[in-house]
């Protein structure tokens, strides 16, 4: 460590200093991911249930979808990946931090240099790069499937990926910080099929029936799906599925601000 | 409120790195700290000692910013821990009491994380042979006993060659073997000039490690010094105990009257109690004739002492007549 001599008497307290922010940042960020991509359960709903909807979807006219003729697997790819979006931003995130927060790892971490911003930082960071597993063996199992995306979509799909998980991840943030970790357990899992079955991320909202088609318009889960789907198929982003998800971003972040409770 | 960040009696100095003053923290109405002060120095061990719901752990997360005051002042080395946060984290090291770890890593890779907080950490694999982490730094820290736990918590919160340590009941759930590895760091780290500020309700721990001793109750300082200071404190400076198990519900009123008749010239008085059932402890100016009148008491009343002990007080008899012998 020394420049001078290997007999030097150790270094006194108080010498360690901070690392750089973004070392610290970046540490936790690898930290999170390793720790999402080793746990069974995590792996379970982030990756092999999107892989499974996908092929699901795609080889078998279990769910009925009106493609508007387009093969199964351009009109399905999409919403799992709006679908993985949201089990490592919301369900798995929402996990991972409701018991965190009641093992009293934000506290601890939160004393370090971390601190609060960098702790946030981090998990953001984590997210993203949990994504982009996913996006890849999705993607890659999509390709081998027969997909066909509209590649020059793909610069809009990325930034509707990233609105979706900042809604997501902030509604992650808001139930982990205010509820106990066994609810969140159960919320995060139950509000995970709901928005399946009729969120609008795998089949369009307007296909959804009755009324459901009106309110799923309006979840992120909705906008996100139909910015994916007008993002891969070529349609085009809808604008108001982007103002749709930043309106939710913004409220969630508010009321995450405003309602987390470290302890 | 007070603006001064003197604790009464108490003038704080370079070599305080701790300075909590009438510290007021409230939940739900109820004040869990009510105006504390303490102190901590530089190269030593201060034990905050107090019964369970005291307000210590508050306290302490008060002086780790993890938590604002609702009135009074903290300073940790001249620093306001909520405002100053981010200049004091790299120089403040924290043990929780709930251990803060995550559970789905194992314990290496965590020690090896917090140490990534730091530009120039202790050497990890070092640090981890000293405190025996070594020995499970492949299990996660899900399948770890609550010592192996305790370690590894410590040795995070050592990692980052902190000025000032907070170690909240730092041996709690710990086999002897553990302690001893824990008390060894712990004065080491006094020696390299460390502040040692650890919460505690475990009597031998303070006796054995803490060069100053403040004793909490109900959110308040009872007493406050050297555990030679507190022993030898008045009005009980001559004091022995006399330490008795026969059976129980004895009246203890008579006996104190007797033991007084024996010693009229003692300037302490006699005081008696049952410790537990059938367990008594008596307080006062022992001497020889006093064991003598012990026994003749016992002996009018028919009734014989399984064990008779006669030594000096304890620092859990301070604690005792300190916060009560009540359970709670």
């Amino acid at each position: 460590m020394s420049d001078t001599t290997t007999s030097a008497p150790p270094p006194a307290p108080g010498t360690a200093g901070a690392a750089s922010p973004a070392r610290r940042v970046t540490a936790q960020a690898g930290f999170e991911t390793r720790t999402i991509l080793r746990n069974g359960e995590q792996l379970l709903v982030t990756i092999v249930l999107p892989v499974l909807v996908l092929v699901g979807l795609a080889r078998t006219s279990i769910i009925g979808l009106d493609t508007g003729g387009l093969p199964r697997i351009d009109f399905v790819t999409p919403g799992v990946l709006a679908l993985a979006c949201v089990t490592t931003a919301f369900t798995s995130q929402a996990i991972a931090t409701a018991f965190d927060r009641r093992n009293g790892v934000l506290r601890l971490l939160a004393t370090t240099p971390l601190g609060r911003s960098g702790l946030l930082a981090g998990k953001v960071l984590g997210v993203l790069a949990v994504e982009v597993v996913q996006v890849v063996v999705i993607g890659v199992t999509a390709l081998l499937l027969g997909w066909q995306p509209h590649v020059a979509g793909i610069p809009a799909a990325v930034g509707a990926g990233l609105l979706g998980t900042a809604a997501f991840t902030a509604l992650a943030l808001l139930i982990a910080g205010t509820l106990r970790a066994e609810g969140v357990l159960a919320v995060a899992n139950l509000l995970l099929v709901l928005l399946v079955v009729g969120g609008g991320l795998l089949v369009p909202p307007d296909q959804l029936p009755g009324p459901l088609a009106h309110l799923a318009t309006f979840l992120p889960s909705g906008a996100l799906g139909e910015a994916m789907r007008g993002a891969l198929l070529g349609t085009g982003v809808p604008p108001l599925a982007v103002v749709v998800l930043a309106a939710w971003t913004a409220l969630l972040a508010g009321a995450t601000v405003r309602f987390f409770r470290w302890q | 409120m007070p603006t001064s960040i003197a604790p009464s009696g108490v003038v704080p100095t370079a070599d305080h790195a701790v300075v909590v003053h009438q510290l007021v923290k409230r939940y739900g109405g109820r004040d869990v700290v009510d105006g504390l002060d303490l102190v901590a120095r530089a190269g030593a061990v201060t034990a905050v000692l107090g019964p369970n719901g005291a307000g210590k752990t508050t306290t302490v997360e008060c002086c780790e910013g993890l938590r604002t005051p609702d009135a009074g002042s903290v300073r940790v080395l001249g620093l306001d821990p909520v405002a100053d946060a981010r200049a004091l984290r790299p120089r403040v090291g924290v043990m929780l009491q709930d251990g803060g770890l995550p559970t789905g890593a194992r314990a290496g890779e965590v020690l090896r994380h917090v140490a990534a907080m730091y530009a120039a950490p202790r050497d990890t694999g070092e640090l981890s042979e000293r405190l025996g982490v070594d020995l499970f730094a492949r299990t996660t820290v899900r399948r770890l006993s609550g010592g192996q736990r305790q370690r590894l918590a410590l040795a995070a919160a050592v990692v980052g060659r902190p000025e000032v340590v907070f170690l909240d009941e730092p041996s709690a759930g710990m086999d002897p073997q553990s302690r001893h590895a824990v008390w060894e760091l712990v004065r080491e780290l006094r020696s390299d000039g460390v502040a040692v500020v650890l919460t505690t309700h475990l009597m031998d721990e303070a006796e054995d490690l803490a060069d100053h001793v403040h004793v909490v109750d109900r959110g308040r300082l009872l007493a406050s010094g050297t555990v030679h200071d507190l022993l030898t404190t008045e009005p009980d400076g001559d004091a022995g105990t006399l330490r008795f198990d026969t059976v129980a519900g004895l009246d203890l009123a008579p006996l104190t009257a007797r033991l007084s008749t024996v010693t009229p010239d003692a300037a302490t008085g006699w005081s008696a109690a049952e410790a537990e059932p059938g367990s008594y402890v008596v307080t006062g100016p022992a001497d020889p004739r006093t064991l003598a009148e012990l026994t003749a008491w016992l002996a009018d009343h028919d009734v014989l002492a399984g064990r008779i002990t006669v030594g000096r007080r304890t620092l859990e008899d301070v604690f005792l007549d300190l916060t009560g012998r009540h359970l709670r």
